[in-house]
């Protein structure tokens, strides 16, 4: 009730300007930091005066840099929240706002996702690495401690989201308010809601002409079941009403239970590595305070560190003497490695042992593909450059792997598909590296019936990541594929499709629900193994790219799986081997025959490239013989040239691999094995 | 001794290097350059022979298929043409220092577009340097235009033996798209005239796998030109060269080349026809009737010497006027315009010159051989290859092994060559012939190097 009041407020804009002016004079007394806020304010409505505003307002920022004395928040003043939304749905720019209004950064139109660092963050539009800013805020005369943990909008990145949710009371979920829900608003909800977080919906881009956050109100009312009064209506990019969004942090999410009185005690969230300090640690502290100088232990390892430097995010490292229970910040405190720096272990006082936080079950990779160097004499530094990205993003599992065609290269295990193209897309930009990247996989898993097999693998349950261990159906049980539960909202126009597109890939639906007049939310149990390689660009194409679309684990199923061969006039390539389901072998295997028959050439007899299920041939495709293969004219003035083409040729030859007598071209293989483009 | 002092500086062939400073004192030099440039660069009489090409590089227009070094003159230059073609004809004559021609060839552009009278001037310049026998062949190129016609009987004057007459087509329609400046009439009543001037001596382009062409139609219109034509056919698939209008027609849907099957259907026939008329194929694309080869053509097939005069034209010979010992690809500059002001200015239009490494010239004698239907005789290897004959280089090849199983290839007491389906493939086999050509050769290089060595440090005390 009291929010309608304040809603009605805010619509009588001339009263609304009044109340605030006078509400940071008020504050100006008291708070220097709040001379952003007044400054803000002012030069949008005053531009001619601002330069002369300028030089006050860098002293007064310059204050609170040796002032803050964390100790003067105690854990009532203190809030942990995050912002989570689909992509593009402004959540960067709201931490922008955000950071400006508090005075963490200044107001330029260059503070563009000040939180996302990395450039394929800034790309992509989509935060991959979490981030965290504390705030300092005044709020009816109080100055708080506001500490955003910006997290990964995406689910494959939910182990950061969790992790950063863990270290928080309530969340903003902001929804555009013309494109309404859509399907990680929808994933990144339910993480929150399973988190029994405090949630503020907020409607973002309201300034935009065909916004409607009317109709995203009904949706989040219908969807989420939270009340449509409970909306805040914002412009993000313009700052309408965002000063609203900071006061219903401090009002509506509870501050953290933790006591300055307990022992010392500290969640690790999340780490990253830096060359010159080690590890650098993003804790949560959970109780008593911990200063520099303490000695410190990690629970999970059982050593101890001393801590050599810690402060406050705000975007940047801003080093303070301790910090305070509720408090979240940075620890650097000699570790070498980010493995002692596991994420979700707890950190306490070497002389006072506390019992272990619940932490993290790790994340487990669903997607995996081989990457291969380009050129075999840049494995070293391809090497060296994965160790390097993996350090950050614990997440990632590597094996070594080899393939004839290939050469040496390495499994690798990722959370899923948008994970593996941004450490794809890393690599290349980060690292500058080329890498091929084979069509991902996934983790099917065997029921060994053999008695002998069993007690060779140690378990009757085996996870088969490479085709080349897959058992044989005779010393099996069962085979077990991975399921995904698929979320999907689009327009109703294009539900027809849709449920063609899913049916077509194996899913079953589970339910099906109009969140308004036209727009649909579908879910879908799929095989994960069908979404991995082209789902999400048919579903993006047949939708006019108004489907969204988003997943999350749903365990193993039972699935008849069979291992197809590909083969060359009879030889088997070893490389192009593949597990898939038995009903969709023969369209799987027509399409690999295609692709190799395109990336070989024709040679001096006829080339047969065939799937085959054991000695069962599903599809076949012909690479026919030359019939003519000269050069029409030859005379002295062609011999230069035709020369050097034959040299090539000749040289080409060296480097084809032979199957069987077929010569094939090294990037035949890879044409074939590379995720298309 | 001699044999010693010959290894050493064929495995330095490109280094300069003391040894051959060192050995030159020991052996009279021009004794050695000899026995190098015969072990390097072919035999004796490789060596004082070459056929002399001429290239005229003006046509009237543009062929729609042709990416061939030609220009459409802005004025008449053809005086100052025939002047700057004599002088390089000089050049080059004095720096092959080869005795003899033994043909000639005008090749172009449209030569038909020169005047008898510069035919005549070079043929002079040539026989004032060296011999070039009545019999020699003088080939001429004929576009079979009325103009082109008239003046046949004129080159014949000049000195001109042999005419070989761009037909391409005899539907005129299709000469239309190919951009030709003639009808098939006219092609008729020029085979005619060159018929009259010089019986069993005139030679007809034609050219299949022309956009829209089917198969019935390449065979019924090939077996009316053979009715037609004289004792010698070249016949050329019709290939789609970047940067011409027909390639920009084809790449925008506006004209269909036929398939590669089709095209392969067609040479397959062609051949076929062409035996049943009584032409012998001696090379891919060339046949003849009564023994009527070119032996200006197979000059080049034969790894012979020759020498290219005019703009963009290719020569392979040694310059031993300059004392050089190894064979080299010259090319001479492109433009005309540049090309004239150089010969004007400098004496020659060379523009780069290539040294043909051992290896090299075996390669080019292995690929330019194998077209010719008789292949690579024993004979004419050794007369490049002195010190590794074909069964040491092919004859533990699992590769060749393979294609002489299947019958693309022989290799046997004559030499080696195709088999008649083998010779449609050659490009497929070459690759693989070239890769075996070139491990022998190095590893016989260093054998020889290391045997040299060896005797170099046994002799160093002495």
């Amino acid at each position: 009730m009291s929010l309608c009041i304040l809603k009605r407020w805010y619509e009588m804009p001339i009263l609304r300007r009044l109340l605030e002016f006078k509400m940071y004079r008020k504050k100006l007394h008291s708070y220097n930091t709040t001379h952003t806020t007044f400054r803000h304010r002012w030069i949008k409505n005053l531009p001619i005066f601002s330069s002369r505003f300028r030089p006050i307002h860098s002293d007064a920022t310059q204050t609170p840099k040796d002032a803050v004395d964390l100790s003067k928040f105690p854990v009532e003043r203190i809030r942990n929240f995050s912002i989570i939304a689909h992509i593009d749905h402004g959540k960067s720019t709201l931490a922008d706002r955000l950071l400006e209004i508090t005075g963490a950064i200044s107001t330029t139109a260059k503070n563009k996702q000040v939180l996302d660092k990395l450039q394929v963050e800034r790309e992509r539009g989509i935060t991959v690495k979490a981030q965290t800013a504390s705030l300092f805020y005044n709020h009816q005369g109080q100055q708080y401690l506001l500490n955003l943990i910006d997290t990964p909008g995406h689910v494959d990145f939910s182990y950061e989201v969790s992790r950063s949710i863990s270290a928080c009371q309530g969340v903003l979920l902001i929804v555009d308010a013309n494109q309404g829900i859509q399907a990680q608003t929808v994933a990144n909800f339910y993480l929150a809601f399973e988190s029994q977080l405090t949630i503020i919906p907020v409607i973002n881009k309201i300034d935009l002409k065909n916004a409607d956050p009317e109709r995203v109100e009904k949706q989040i009312e219908k969807v989420f079941d939270i009340p449509r009064e409970e909306c805040i209506r914002i412009s993000a990019k313009l700052g309408t009403n965002v000063e609203r969004v900071l006061q219903e942090v401090v009002s509506r999410i509870p501050p953290p239970t933790a006591s300055r009185d307990e022992p010392f005690k500290a969640l690790v969230f999340d780490s990253n590595f830096d060359h010159y300090r080690g590890v650098v640690a993003n804790i949560a502290v959970c109780g008593g305070h911990v200063r520099k100088g303490d000695k410190i232990v990690s629970a999970y390892l059982g050593k101890s560190y001393d801590v050599n430097e810690l402060g406050l995010l705000r975007p940047d490292e801003y080093p303070t003497d301790g910090l305070y229970a509720g408090q979240v910040g940075y620890i650097v405190a000699g570790m070498k490695d980010v493995k002692e720096a596991q994420i979700g272990d707890t950190l306490y006082h070497q002389h006072s042992p506390v019992e272990s936080l619940p932490g993290f079950k790790p994340a487990k990779a669903m997607v995996f593909a081989g990457m291969y160097p380009m050129d075999q004499s840049d494995y070293t530094s391809l090497r060296s450059a994965i160790d390097r990205l993996t350090l950050n993003d614990s997440s990632v599992t590597v094996q070594r792997d080899s393939s004839v065609a290939l050469g040496a290269g390495w499994r690798i295990g990722f959370l899923g598909l948008l994970h593996m193209e941004v450490f794809n897309q890393r690599l290349e930009q980060e690292y500058n590296a080329s890498v091929i990247v084979t069509a991902p996989t996934v983790p099917y898993k065997a029921i060994l019936s053999s008695a002998k097999l069993i007690k060779h693998h140690g378990s009757e349950e085996i996870t088969i990541v490479n085709p080349a261990q897959f058992p044989d159906r005779s010393v099996v049980s069962e085979y077990l594929e991975p399921m995904v539960m698929g979320t999907i909202l689009a327009p109703d126009t294009y539900t027809g499709r849709i449920m063609t597109l899913c049916l077509n890939r194996r899913a079953i639906q589970q339910n099906m629900v109009y969140i308004d007049d036209h727009r649909v939310m579908m879910k879908y149990l799929f095989p994960l193994n069908e979404i991995v390689v082209d789902f999400y660009d048919l579903l993006k194409s047949m939708s006019s790219g108004y489907a969204s679309f988003d997943y999350e684990n749903a365990g193993y199923q039972p699935a008849n799986l069979v291992k197809m061969d590909i083969l060359l006039n009879g030889q088997s390539v070893e490389e192009l081997t593949t597990i898939v389901h038995k009903e969709r072998a023969y369209i799987v295997g027509k399409a690999l025959c295609e692709r190799l028959k395109d990336s070989i050439p024709r040679q001096m007899f006829d080339i047969a490239v065939q799937a085959a299920i054991g000695s069962k041939v599903l599809a076949r495709e012909t690479i026919k013989a030359y019939k003519k293969n000269v050069l029409a004219k030859c005379y002295g003035g062609d011999i230069t040239r035709k020369m050097k083409l034959l040299k090539r040729q000749a040289e080409g030859k060296k480097k084809m691999r032979l199957i069987g007598k077929v010569e094939v071209p090294k990037d035949a293989f890879i044409n074939v094995l590379k995720r298309k483009d | 001794m001699t044999k010693m002092v010959t290894r050493a500086l064929l495995t330095a062939a490109f280094a300069p290097s003391l040894h051959v400073r060192r050995c030159s004192s020991v052996i009279e030099r021009s004794d050695l350059i000899q026995t190098v440039t015969e072990e390097f660069s072919g035999s004796k009489s490789v060596l004082n022979e070459a056929s002399l090409y001429l290239h005229w590089p003006y046509c009237l227009r543009r062929c729609s298929y042709c990416n061939f070094n030609k220009y459409i003159p802005k004025s008449d230059n053809n005086a100052v043409m025939t002047a700057c073609l004599q002088r390089e004809t000089e050049t080059l004559l004095r720096l092959s220092q080869v005795s003899s021609i033994t043909s000639v060839f005008f090749g172009g552009g449209t030569p038909s577009l020169a005047h008898p009278s510069t035919i005549a001037a070079v043929l002079e310049t040539v026989s004032r340097h060296a011999a070039l026998s009545d019999e020699a062949e003088v080939t001429l190129e004929v576009n079979p235009t009325p103009v082109g016609k008239s003046k046949l009987e004129d080159y014949c004057q000049a000195g001109v033996n042999r005419f070989s007459i761009g037909v391409q087509s005899l539907q005129d329609e299709d000469l239309r798209i190919l951009g030709r400046d003639h009808n098939s009439q006219q092609a008729l009543q020029t085979i005619a005239e060159a018929q009259r001037l010089c019986p069993g001596r005139v030679s007809v382009d034609v050219m299949f796998g022309r956009p829209g062409q089917s198969l019935d139609r390449w065979e019924s219109e090939l077996s009316e030109l053979l009715v037609l034509c004289d004792d010698h056919v070249s016949l050329y698939q019709l290939t789609l060269e970047r940067g011409t209008q027909l390639f920009k027609q084809v790449q925008h849907g506006e004209l269909t080349l036929p398939s590669d099957d089709v095209t392969a259907a067609m040479y397959a026939s062609a051949r076929r026809i062409l035996h049943k008329h009584g032409f012998r194929q001696y090379e891919v694309s060339n046949f003849a009737r009564r023994n009527a080869i070119s032996l200006h053509n197979m000059r080049y097939w034969k790894g012979g010497q020759y020498l290219g005069v005019g703009p963009g034209a290719h020569g392979r010979f040694v310059p031993l006027g300059e004392g050089g010992v190894v064979r080299e690809a010259r090319t001479q500059t492109l433009e005309p315009d540049i090309w004239i002001l150089e010969v004007q200015q400098r004496g020659h239009g060379t523009r780069r010159r290539i040294p043909l490494s051992h290896l090299g010239l075996l390669e080019e004698v292995l690929v330019m051989g194998l077209r010719m239907t008789e292949g690579i005789t024993h004979q004419h290897w050794q007369l490049f290859s002195s010190d590794l004959d074909l069964h040491e280089i092919f004859g533990t090849s699992m590769d060749v092994q393979e294609l002489l199983a299947s019958r693309q290839l022989v290799l046997d007491d004559r030499g080696l060559r195709c088999s008649w389906k083998g010779l449609a493939l050659l490009d497929s086999m070459l690759p693989t012939l070239l890769l075996d050509l070139e491990t022998q050769v190095t590893q016989r290089q260093q054998r020889n190097h290391v045997a040299n060595r060896q005797r170099g440090k046994t002799a160093s005390p002495s």
